[in-house]
């Protein structure tokens, strides 16, 4: 995939690049605002990970200038904590993401991923297949090969979204955002036990387990 | 004071003046009268009597005939008369001799009577001018002793003035010096500068309270941080002086970077703390069904809770009870409160979230059984890093219930900690919709947009 970095700060960008591209991804890199904004749109880019703060331009106001010339590729915005205001979040809402900064690379890298579907998608599915497991999103019915599974919604919710980004590591930030719209830090393994209550429905009683833990990152549904 | 003066001296002149014209206009009556009834020889009589020198008078006759020759009266010749504008005529005693040897002015006035006989009644000015000069000497005096008591008095006062300017000086560059428990010293007067050093000393308790506080916080900072940082150079030094091992150097930085994390957790803790102590401009208020918010925070702990033997119940009405919050800053108070309560909980026991309405107010408790807090230290909790001495070997940063209070302060709310008998009641309370409403109206526009 090829990305491009918005970003002015010298030792923050080289760390991103060299991190994005050992993940074998292809990266352009532009130090201020205007040339972030001309790479953007003059290439194509699969996705485009902008510091809000740039010399000589609000990230924002490059958000704005891309939608605005019916350009919808996906954009991580980094953010300090400070700066992450409605704004940041409605951007959310549009298919975009935000992440504040200093940030785990592995938790950019899952939004990074995540984005990166999203855009490839897009298409509204009433079934999501992973591996023998099949989730009926409209009946609300979970089934592993012959077993019909019985979740809690909250379990369904959680279920969903991690088939939804199959095969790739989902971050314990990012499920407490997406599953249940929280952003703060628990100070308790709150995550986990859900993912190891889960874990006992979909896995329990079968050979090979497709719920794992990704150290160190998070976790990552995978066809067994 | 000059134009005070100015008026005294005025009008006594202007009295002793009518007094002169008076006087001369009375002894012309006076002498009329005798002139009428005896004739000339009886006026020659009555003047030669008047201006006998021995009575001492001041006033002045000269009766001469046709041919000026002087008849009667106690001047030699008659003098060089000029008539004043006020029908006055003034002349000029010269020094015949008579009096004293100074010349001085003399007021008058004359008649010509039957047989070319004329007469003059006047009167010496010397004692007018006298008494003037005397009242001048007076005013001059009096007012130059008032100038000067007005100078001293002036400067005796703006000295003790500009003494206690001074004091207050003092104290303020002994304070700047480092003597912070310094104050300005009161007379006990109760004038405006003790008024004004009552002031500056209450400010100055108040700057060393927040002082003290901020002293206390940047301690516990550093000590708070001292510690993980030391642990995390440890396990690193610890990893360089083991034998060399891929495996083994991946789980140090692992466990490093875990470290960090908890270091860079509590940092944005702080400046959470210190962003809602302001009065976030981020928090956004709107609307919210706050026992909807239990019920969801509930849903999330309830595996928590069952994962380490704990009953999770859940206590809300069905209809909504409707607050006006932000579901981010409101979700990391209360989160922190449960998960409090699911930390200090032992196996077997339970956590109750309940919303209620208590008047205009909302109330959001969560009660446990645990150990629950000495009364004397619910309210110290609420300090950033304090921690009761139980929970010191507990995880935690000491910040949660700090952050906390900050969170619901900026909703116009309260959060108190209570008993549980046995446990421990957490009770937060906001202002329900309505009530919220003229409560950010009351707040800085920037808080609201």
């Amino acid at each position: 995939m090829k990305l491009l970095v918005v970003e002015d700060d010298r030792e923050a960008a080289a760390f991103l690049v060299k991190g994005l591209k050992e993940s074998g991804h292809t990266v352009d890199h532009a130090a201020d605002g205007r040339d972030g904004l001309m790479l953007a749109t003059t290439e194509r880019f699969d996705a485009i990970i902008l510091d809000r703060m740039l010399p000589g331009m609000d990230g924002l106001a490059i958000v704005a200038a891309l939608r605005a010339s019916d350009n919808h590729t996906p954009v991580l915005i980094l953010s300090a904590l400070d700066q992450v205001d409605d704004r940041v979040r409605g951007l959310k809402a549009g298919g975009d993401d935000y992440l504040t900064k200093p940030y785990a690379f592995s938790e950019l890298m899952a939004r990074i991923e995540s984005l990166l579907r999203r855009g490839a998608g897009g298409k509204t599915e009433t079934k999501l297949r992973v591996g023998e497991l099949e989730i009926d999103l409209l009946a609300r019915t979970v089934r592993r090969g012959a077993a019909e599974i019985e979740l809690l919604p909250r379990e369904f919710r959680l279920l969903e979204y991690l088939a939804r980004n199959a095969g790739h590591v989902v971050t314990r930030t990012m499920l407490l955002e997406q599953v249940w719209d929280y952003h703060f830090d628990p100070q308790t393994n709150v995550i986990d036990v859900h993912i190891s209550r889960l874990r006992q429905k979909i896995d329990k009683g079968f050979m090979k387990p497709m719920l794992h833990t990704v150290r160190g990152a998070g976790y990552c549904l995978k066809a067994a | 004071m000059l134009a005070m003066l100015a008026l005294i001296y005025w009008q006594t002149v202007i009295y002793g003046t009518r007094q002169t014209d008076e006087t001369i206009d009375a002894e012309i009556t006076g002498l009329a009268e005798q002139y009428r009834q005896r004739g000339l020889a009886g006026l020659v009589a009555v003047i030669n009597e008047r201006s006998n020198p021995e009575r001492g008078s001041s006033m002045l006759y000269l009766l001469t005939d046709q041919r000026q020759h002087p008849l009667a009266g106690n001047l030699s010749r008659w003098p060089d008369l000029e008539v004043q504008a006020d029908g006055w005529m003034r002349f000029r005693l010269s020094d015949d001799g008579r009096r004293d040897s100074s010349p001085h002015i003399a007021q008058a006035t004359s008649f010509v009577l039957a047989g070319g006989v004329q007469l003059l009644v006047g009167r010496d000015l010397a004692e007018n001018t006298a008494f003037r000069n005397r009242i001048v000497t007076a005013l001059v005096s009096s007012g130059a002793l008032m100038l000067l008591l007005g100078l001293v008095g002036g400067i005796v006062l703006s000295r003790r003035a500009l003494a206690r300017i001074e004091t207050i000086n003092r104290t303020g560059d002994l304070i700047m010096a480092g003597e912070f428990s310094r104050r300005i010293p009161l007379k006990g007067s109760g004038d405006e500068f003790d008024r004004l050093a009552q002031n500056l000393n209450a400010m100055l308790d108040q700057i060393e309270r927040l002082m003290a506080g901020m002293r206390q916080v940047t301690d516990n900072i550093a000590h708070d941080l001292r510690s993980p940082l030391g642990r995390l150079r440890s396990r690193i030094e610890m990893a360089l002086i083991e034998e060399p091992s891929t495996e083994r150097y991946r789980d140090v930085l692992q466990q490093t970077i875990g470290e960090a994390d908890q270091l860079l957790a509590t940092f944005t803790a702080l400046l959470d703390i210190a962003e809602a102590e302001a009065g976030s401009p981020r928090a956004k208020l709107v609307p919210l069904d706050l026992a909807a918010f239990a019920r969801d925070l509930a849903d999330l702990y309830e595996p928590v809770a069952e994962e380490k033997g704990l009953a999770l119940k859940i206590e809300t009405a069905a209809q909504p009870i409707e607050v006006r919050g932000d579901r981010h800053m409101l979700s990391r108070a209360v989160a922190n409160l449960v998960e409090n309560a699911l930390k200090y909980t032992p196996t077997g026991g339970t956590v109750r979230i309940s919303v209620t309405t208590d008047g205009t107010m909302a109330r959001l408790a969560v009660a446990d059984d645990g150990p629950g807090i000495p009364p004397d230290e619910r309210e110290r909790v609420f300090d950033r890093f304090y921690r009761l001495e139980a929970s010191r070997t507990t995880e935690g940063n000491g910040l949660g219930l700090s952050l906390a209070r900050a969170v619901v302060r900026l909703h116009g709310g309260t959060i108190t900690l209570g008993g549980n008998g046995p446990g421990l009641v957490a009770t937060v309370s906001l202002p329900l919709a309505a009530t919220a409403e003229q409560f950010e109206r009351s707040m800085p526009v920037n808080n609201r947009r």
